[in-house]
């Protein structure tokens, strides 16, 4: 598990070849460049350490530390029949259901949806729609991020969605990425692109499970557009194994007037680590970013949020929630990047935690840079325990204490579960958030 | 006798508030205990819900008989103590039906009694919050999070009348309320008055006692009941205010 970190890295770059020589001849030229683009950028760029100001908190060296194997498409009665058997598997809404980063046609359902609107695996798309050439790896940058370039070396499947102008869609396209135990740890780079057209409305669903104890890697990116005056509604919950790593770089841009709510659960994997940017990249856009980590044992999850306003008129709310026990971590940075021009920006986020435990940590930071000077930024951090008085209150109408306690830790929780609008999807998720709690 | 206090001394944080009190409630019977600030009437009151803060370090206290001491917070308001509390805590994210029905199931299932389902439950609260004239909508909430003082104090009484508790202690209900609010107080109050019922009654003002009438008023002071007697102690108490007490306390006892 130890092999030096050079050689570990070398180790991508050879998979790289192997990868780029299988796909030399199938994939358009364009494709070919843009991997060799990122893996030369990961090769420049490698892992990033501790001493980064990004990753002070985020130690990579267990993910860089391991040697990976392709993810193996392993897909066998057994598994399918675990996978039907999830709660987040067959919700009333159009889904695609990817194993270990491989797409699954037999299992995934796009039906009732607007014939105009594109929903479809991503290397179906990337071998006959080359109009994505004018999206892909355009809003995630491969050249200065370590994990992005790393996915975008090995781009090959994931999740692509284009809404057309002035579709609306009622309900939420779910992308259910199942994570299967191998012989080896493995890793997968799923990549999704979301482009919702002028005025469209849609809501995007992605959630990540595994389903054993094996050691695997997911290193996902996921980039979204909200054209003008579009409404964008992206949920995602990481509920990997306890022994998983998962990378996530989310890149959202909202145009003119659109508007960009996100909500980012994550309760699982051994390390987790989310960069979530949002560009408010027209005038009168707007976003609402809502959070919620919930850790325990020896967990770490990592949330870095950025949001760029890039232009005047545009507001942002942010709030998100950590609850952490045992010996678990927690990290939230939360950048607001208010541009020269961006005057009239209004800006708010919060960020409250609960430990349950001494020996649990949080690291919150607000990183505010302000380069206008009509604008309106406020932010506030918060780390407190449950409130003694309310379990008491709780206690003396008949509530036993561990019920009492819950009830708390539930309700805390509930400000941001609640934000999930897609009714039975909640339900899973607070199934699973209260099984998680109450471990 | 339903509760018995028996020369009960207890504190905080090294400090002694209770400094032996002697107190007997029968069922059915109103008790009114009043005194000055700090005399350790909300003390009491919290002692006897089980407040944890609070440490006994003499006496006992019996409830049917029973050690109440050792019984756990949630033992208590199963086997029927209901404390309405001095300042009620807002939970947000509690949706307050929810809340009460967990609290209502929790006391039936001790109880023996099946657990009402949800329409079962709505039918009996929407019928006990016409009692309390309160809003509806207030069910909806999260518990007492942004309701007004006296909504927060109606609120109580609401879960007392839902709970149905065979020892109800108010703990300073009446503070902060207009005379309106005072009286429905009151009227729901009254209206659960019975046979099966007892119910301590913690009050700083003789105010409330003029619409809850009480069997039997004491005075508490500085930790310990120095007179008890019918519900005229309390209008004595009003006219001659509560330094006349002073004189009552024996000498060799005052500070």
């Amino acid at each position: 598990m130890s092999t030096a970190l050079k050689e570990i890295e070398d180790l991508y770059l050879k998979d790289f070849r192997e990868f780029e020589n299988r796909h030399a001849g199938a994939s358009p030229s364009w494709l070919n460049e843009l991997r060799s683009e990122g893996m030369q950028a990961f090769a420049e760029l490698g892992f990033p350490t501790t001493r980064l100001e990004d990753w002070r908190f985020c130690n990579m060296a267990p993910i860089a530390g391991v040697r990976f194997q392709p993810a193996p498409f392993t897909l066998n009665d057994q598994i399918e029949n675990q996978i039907r058997k999830l709660p987040y598997f067959g919700l009333d809404c159009p889904q695609l259901v990817f194993v270990n980063g491989h797409y699954v046609k037999e299992l995934s359902s796009v039906a009732g949806l607007p014939g105009n609107v594109k929903v479809a695996s991503l290397a179906e798309t990337l071998k006959r729609d080359d109009a994505i050439a004018a999206h892909l790896a355009r809003y995630a940058d491969h050249r200065s991020r370590h994990f992005v370039a790393l996915n975008t070396a090995f781009i090959e499947d994931g999740a692509f969605i284009e809404v057309p102008k002035g579709v609306l869609i009622e309900k939420p396209i779910h992308i259910l990425y199942v994570s299967a135990d191998g012989n080896e740890p493995w890793v997968a780079h799923p990549r999704n692109l979301m482009i919702a057209g002028p005025g469209s409305q849609a809501a995007l669903i992605e959630t990540h499970i595994g389903l054993g104890n094996g050691v695997y890697f997911n290193n996902v990116v996921t980039e979204i557009v909200a054209e003008e005056n579009a409404h964008v509604n992206y949920v995602k919950v990481q509920h990997e194994s306890e022994t998983a790593f998962h990378v996530a770089s989310v890149v959202a841009y909202a145009a003119r007037n659109a508007a960009l709510q996100t909500n980012s659960i994550q309760f699982g994997a051994r390390l987790g680590r989310e960069d979530l940017t949002t560009v408010l990249d027209g005038e009168g856009a707007e976003s609402y970013l809502y959070g919620l980590y919930v850790t325990n044992g020896q967990q770490l999850i990592d949330n870095h949020t950025a949001i760029d306003h890039a232009q005047p008129h545009c507001s942002s709310r942010e709030f998100y929630k950590g609850i952490l026990d045992g010996k678990s971590t927690g990290v939230f940075n939360g950048k607001i990047l208010v541009r020269k021009d961006a005057q009239k920006t209004d800006s708010k986020q919060s960020d409250k935690n609960l430990l349950l435990s001494e020996s649990a940590t949080i690291n919150t930071k607000p990183q505010l840079e302000i380069f206008a000077d009509d604008v309106k930024c406020t932010h506030g951090a918060t780390i407190g325990q449950i409130d003694p008085e309310a379990v008491f209150y709780l206690r003396s109408r008949g509530l036993a204490l561990e019920d009492a306690r819950n009830v708390l830790i539930v309700a805390f929780a509930a400000e941001i579960v609640d934000r999930v609008k897609f009714e039975p999807y909640r339900e899973v998720l607070k199934a699973a958030l209260t099984h998680k709690m109450k471990s | 006798m339903l509760l018995e206090i028996k020369n009960l001394h207890a504190g905080a944080g090294g400090n002694e508030i209770l400094k032996g009190v002697n107190l007997e409630v029968g069922l059915g019977e109103v008790h009114a205990i009043m005194g000055p600030n700090g005399s350790g009437k909300s003390t009491l009151a919290q002692v006897l819900a089980g407040r944890e803060v609070y440490n006994v370090t003499e006496g006992e206290v019996l409830y049917e008989g029973k050690n109440l001491l050792d019984m756990a917070p949630e033992e208590r308001a199963r086997e029927g103590i209901f404390l309405a509390f001095q300042y009620p805590v807002e939970i947000p994210g509690v949706n307050n039906t929810y809340f009460l029905r967990a609290a209502l199931n929790a006391v039936r299932k001790h109880r023996g009694q099946e657990e009402l389902d949800a329409m079962d439950f709505l039918t009996l609260i929407r019928e006990k919050i016409k009692l309390l004239e309160m809003d509806e909508s207030l069910l909806n909430r999260s518990v007492n999070e942004g309701f007004s003082g006296g909504e927060k104090k109606r609120n109580e009484i609401f879960q007392m009348a839902v709970l149905e508790p065979k020892l109800a202690i108010m703990d300073e209900t009446d503070s902060g309320l207009d005379i309106d609010a005072l009286k429905i107080v009151a009227n729901g109050v009254n209206s659960l008055r019975s046979k099966e019922r007892s119910i301590i009654v913690v009050t700083h003002y003789q105010r409330l006692l003029n619409y809850i009438v009480p069997d039997f008023v004491h005075v508490l002071s500085n930790g310990r009941i120095v007179k008890s007697g019918g519900k005229e102690l309390a209008l004595e108490l009003e006219e001659k205010g509560y330094s006349w007490l002073d004189e009552t306390v024996p000498a060799n006892e005052r500070a």
